[in-house]
């Protein structure tokens, strides 16, 4: 980056005190700390309920077009201002040059899709290349341009919040709360467009009108996010948030409440780790602490999270295991002796030993089994589950072959996956339709 | 040789020999992820390998071998390894958290990058020209070559090894691609149209989908150092973009990328680095960034303009297909005309009821051309070939409605259907004409024969 540290040998950091780090994060470290921690925490805010409506409408990487395509709007914004005479470093300038080439920017990705055959990832990775190449060609421009150099303008690309003056963090912070604001007061018609936007259509809402309100909120956002996150990256704190909230819930408002945290935590860390070591990265800061809370998120959030998803499946198939070994049982003891062995259960159903023995420990732990000497033998609580069981899968077989058109031959392994997800309702409904109970094929079953 | 020539030789040639391979080499790369909808890989994976340049970087100097820590093989194999690393992010991300694809790379590549960055502070604390600028912009106005004074020395061993190292990591790296997809051709192809299919005939679309990417990370990679992310980014997307839009078979659309590749990075080149310096300024322009403007713009050019796919093209069939129907119209107008006892309409009403404006005016000119209408004091009438080629028309309208009827559409609902099927000449009405034996159609009009 441009800004050099103080000696070219200085290899190491200053590491802060506990007592600075306190100061800064609880924003008592001087006023100037304060105000840009702050604005950086709206901004994520702001972000992050923004970003959440852009992700269910799955326009999260027009965000990254956009973003780019503010380069040469900055550039053009800093040389129209040059030439006027007037300061080209102001915000009030820069800004509304970056929105306007942004703008520009997506309504290019959207012609393309729409008049040509290119699909819309090449729309966009088009756009944003040549849209940045061409900032990067003014901004070459600009420096050899007698006004004194780009100097201000490459904090853009990778965003530095130690430059931003007072103005710029209340600037930030002000625009960020009325995007979410406007969010806020838009909800019902976000939702309803991020959800089923034929459905709104047919209902008479004006969808492009929304589309552009949601549009020009993440303009707004990726625009005020320049200067602290750089155009790179300030496209992850539309995504990261969204992304990471939502695998903890499956309720809207919730999980634009959920994103609009993370975000605001992102940037608050992330510009009070600025503040203590100035030689890190805030956009990267930011984008690393909403990037660890999106993997905490994917993998231990409750509502859609790896970890419960696959504690949810693996209680699934001890269940079934466990309905096919009072099954087997069931079928094995009642030609002989009531008692079972296991390996011979898993011999027939080809577990291994583990899979039979866990499966048959989880019987005894419902008092539907009872395991001696590697034996199982039923309790009457097992015994009627069994008859229940067979008699599901009778009934499924019927089902099947009668309704479903299933051929005899496939319909024993049919059965065998459907019966374990029927509800008692489903069975008493199929019951009702199948008042003869024709003999189900294959003779009775299990 | 002469001063000019040396100049030539030793700046702009390296910068335009490094543009030309890293062309081949992206441009190549990117045809493939055009086609399988995953350009925005080539976006995250540019952005992704920089983790992986500066982690290598770092090893080495932590190794002790500072010396050996912009070894292009050291760089490559760090890259290729970020670039798989984002490849598995990504499809984690995805499978794992079901997350739609945009969504993931998002993720995945802000996070890679985010970490370059951070990693990147870090290295710049050793003194290195590894900068976040160069990431981006690339370094094309810094790649020099030495060579002999005398022309016949300069393709030599000596001289050659002594060209830039950025060079000759670009030439290997394109020399592979096209080998690897000449080889691979079949394989690639499959993979890119129907990856199921691929997985049927007995090799792994996945596999396949991983080596590709590896492939696209090394190209991204050995691109990078000179040529900067950005352009990377442009090299694989716009020229794949633009030979989409010119032809339709792989072949041609591989030959056309790295034709357009090639020529714009020349192009661009030249524009960036010579042209201001021809109109009189003191310094030239950022010859990366020129380059991906070119391409924009030869795409811009590629959408308006390509022949069959482009905008103009399009507008032109469609109106051309407008000119048409509105031919037919009007012959089927007149024919309705003379069936209620007119014997013509006056030239305006017939535009006004056509409704269809310059396509209208034309199509009425081409039926007159054609000697289908003939046209006397503003008053329109059929000619007897144009009577025939009427009466075909309109019994192709009776039928249509006759059919849909007879299948359940309702009477007042079938002639707005029928209105369009009329013009469509070929296998619908040959195959409805023979099971329709009625003489009038649903309103009672009789079907002409």
């Amino acid at each position: 980056m441009h800004h050099a540290p103080a000696s070219i040998t200085d290899v190491s950091m200053q590491w802060p005190t506990v007592g600075e780090v306190w100061r800064t994060v609880t924003l008592q470290a001087g006023f100037n700390a304060a105000v840009v921690v702050a604005g950086t925490a709206l901004l994520g805010f702001a972000a992050g309920v923004v970003g959440t409506f852009a992700l269910l409408r799955k326009r999260a990487l027009m965000g990254d077009a956009l973003a780019h395509a503010t380069l040469p709007g900055v550039a053009l914004a800093f040389i129209v201002a040059a030439a006027l005479g007037a300061g080209g470093k102001s915000l009030a300038v820069l800004l509304p040059g970056a929105a306007l080439t942004g703008v520009a920017g997506v309504i290019c990705v959207q012609l393309i899709v729409r008049h040509t055959r290119l699909t819309e990832d090449a729309a966009i990775g088009a756009v944003l290349s040549v849209f940045f190449g061409a900032g990067v060609v003014l901004l070459s421009w600009i420096q050899t341009m007698p006004t004194g150099g780009q100097a201000g303008l490459a904090t853009f690309i990778y965003g530095q919040t130690a430059a931003m003056t007072v103005r710029d963090a209340v600037l930030m912070g002000a625009v960020a709360v009325i995007a979410a604001a406007a969010a806020t007061l838009l909800f019902k018609e976000f939702a309803l467009v991020a959800f089923d936007d034929a459905f709104a259509r047919v209902q008479g809402w004006p969808v492009s009108a929304v589309d552009l309100a949601m549009m020009s909120l993440v303009v707004l956002v990726t625009v005020i996010g320049l200067q602290a996150v750089g155009l790179i990256l300030v496209v992850a704190m539309l995504i990261i948030p969204a992304a990471a909230a939502r695998f903890w819930t499956e309720r809207l408002w919730r999980m634009t409440l959920i994103a609009g945290i993370i975000g605001a935590l992102s940037g608050h860390l992330g510009a009070s780790a600025s503040a203590l070591l100035p030689r890190l990265p805030v956009g990267s800061v930011i984008v690393l602490v909403s990037g660890a809370v999106f993997v905490v998120s994917m993998f231990a959030a409750p509502a859609r999270g790896v970890v419960a998803g696959a504690a949810r499946a693996a209680r699934l198939r001890a269940k079934i295991a466990r309905d096919h070994m009072l099954l087997e049982v069931g079928r094995l003891s009642s030609a002989g002796p009531g008692a079972v062995r296991i390996n011979q259960i898993a011999r027939a159903r080809g577990w291994g030993a583990l899979t039979a023995w866990l499966t048959a420990r989880s019987l005894v732990r419902r008092g539907l089994a009872r395991v001696r000497d590697g034996e199982v033998t039923l309790t009457g609580a097992g015994r009627a589950a069994t008859d229940r069981l067979a008699r599901t899968r009778a009934l499924w077989e019927a089902y099947l072959t009668r309704y479903a058109d299933v051929a005899p031959s496939h319909v024993d392994y049919s059965a065998d996956l459907v019966e374990h997800i029927l509800s008692p309702e489903i069975v008493a409904e199929l019951e009702s339709t199948l008042p003869g109970r024709d003999a189900p094929p294959e003779g009775a079953a299990a | 040789m002469s001063e000019g020539l040396y100049t030539f030789v030793s700046l702009d040639l390296p910068a335009l020999l490094a543009l030309v391979f890293a062309s081949v080499a992206c441009g190549l790369m990117g045809n493939f992820l055009v086609l399988r909808r995953l350009s925005l890989m080539g976006d995250a994976i540019a952005h992704a390998v920089l983790p992986g340049i500066v982690l290598a970087f770092l090893v080495m100097m932590a190794l002790g071998r500072p010396d050996q820590a912009r070894h292009p093989l050291v760089m490559t194999l760090g890259a290729a390894a970020s670039g798989v690393v984002t490849v598995l992010l990504v499809e984690t991300i995805r499978r794992l958290g079901r997350v739609e694809t945009g969504a993931a790379m998002g993720v995945a590549f802000s996070i890679m990058f985010a970490l370059g960055v951070l990693m990147l502070e870090q290295a710049a604390a050793h003194q290195t020209d590894l900068d976040a600028e160069c990431v981006l912009y690339g370094q094309l106005e810094t790649i020099f070559w030495f060579p002999p004074r005398q022309t016949a020395d300069l393709l030599t061993f000596g001289a050659l090894s002594q060209a830039p190292r950025q060079v000759w990591t670009l030439a290997l790296a394109a020399g592979g691609v096209i080998l690897l997809v000449t080889l691979f051709y079949k394989e690639l192809r499959i993979a890119a149209f129907d990856p199921a299919l691929a997985t049927t005939l007995g090799f792994s679309a996945r596999l396949l989908h991983y080596a590709q990417m590896t492939v696209v990370a090394v190209a991204a990679v050995a691109a990078f150092e000179a040529v900067g992310s950005i352009l990377v980014i442009a090299l694989i997307i716009c020229p794949a973009a633009c030979a989409r839009l010119l032809t339709d078979r792989l072949l041609s659309q591989l030959l056309v990328s790295v034709a357009v590749a090639v020529g714009a990075s020349v192009a661009g080149y030249t524009l960036g680095a010579h042209a201001p310096l021809w109109l009189g300024a003191e310094h030239s322009l950022n010859a990366a960034g020129s380059v991906a403007v070119t391409l924009g713009a030869a795409l811009t050019l590629a959408i308006i303009a390509a022949p069959r796919h482009g905008v103009v093209a399009r507008r032109l069939r469609l109106f051309r297909l407008a000119v048409e129907v509105a031919r037919e119209d009007a012959l089927g107008l007149l024919h309705r005309a003379e069936e209620q006892g007119l014997g013509g309409l006056p030239r305006v009403a017939l535009l006004a009821t056509l409704d269809a404006g310059l396509a209208g005016r034309l199509g009425l000119r081409g039926a007159v051309r054609r000697g289908l209408v003939s046209i006397r004091n503003g008053e329109c009438r059929l000619t007897d070939a144009g009577r025939d080629a009427a009466r075909s028309l309109v019994r192709r309208h009776r039928l249509w409605e006759t059919y849909l009827v007879e299948h359940g559409a309702r009477p007042d609902h079938v002639h707005g259907p029928a209105e369009r099927l009329e013009h469509a000449r070929g296998a619908g009405d040959r195959a409805i004409e023979p099971t329709i034996d009625a003489d009038h159609d649903p309103h009672g009009r009789p079907i002409p024969r």
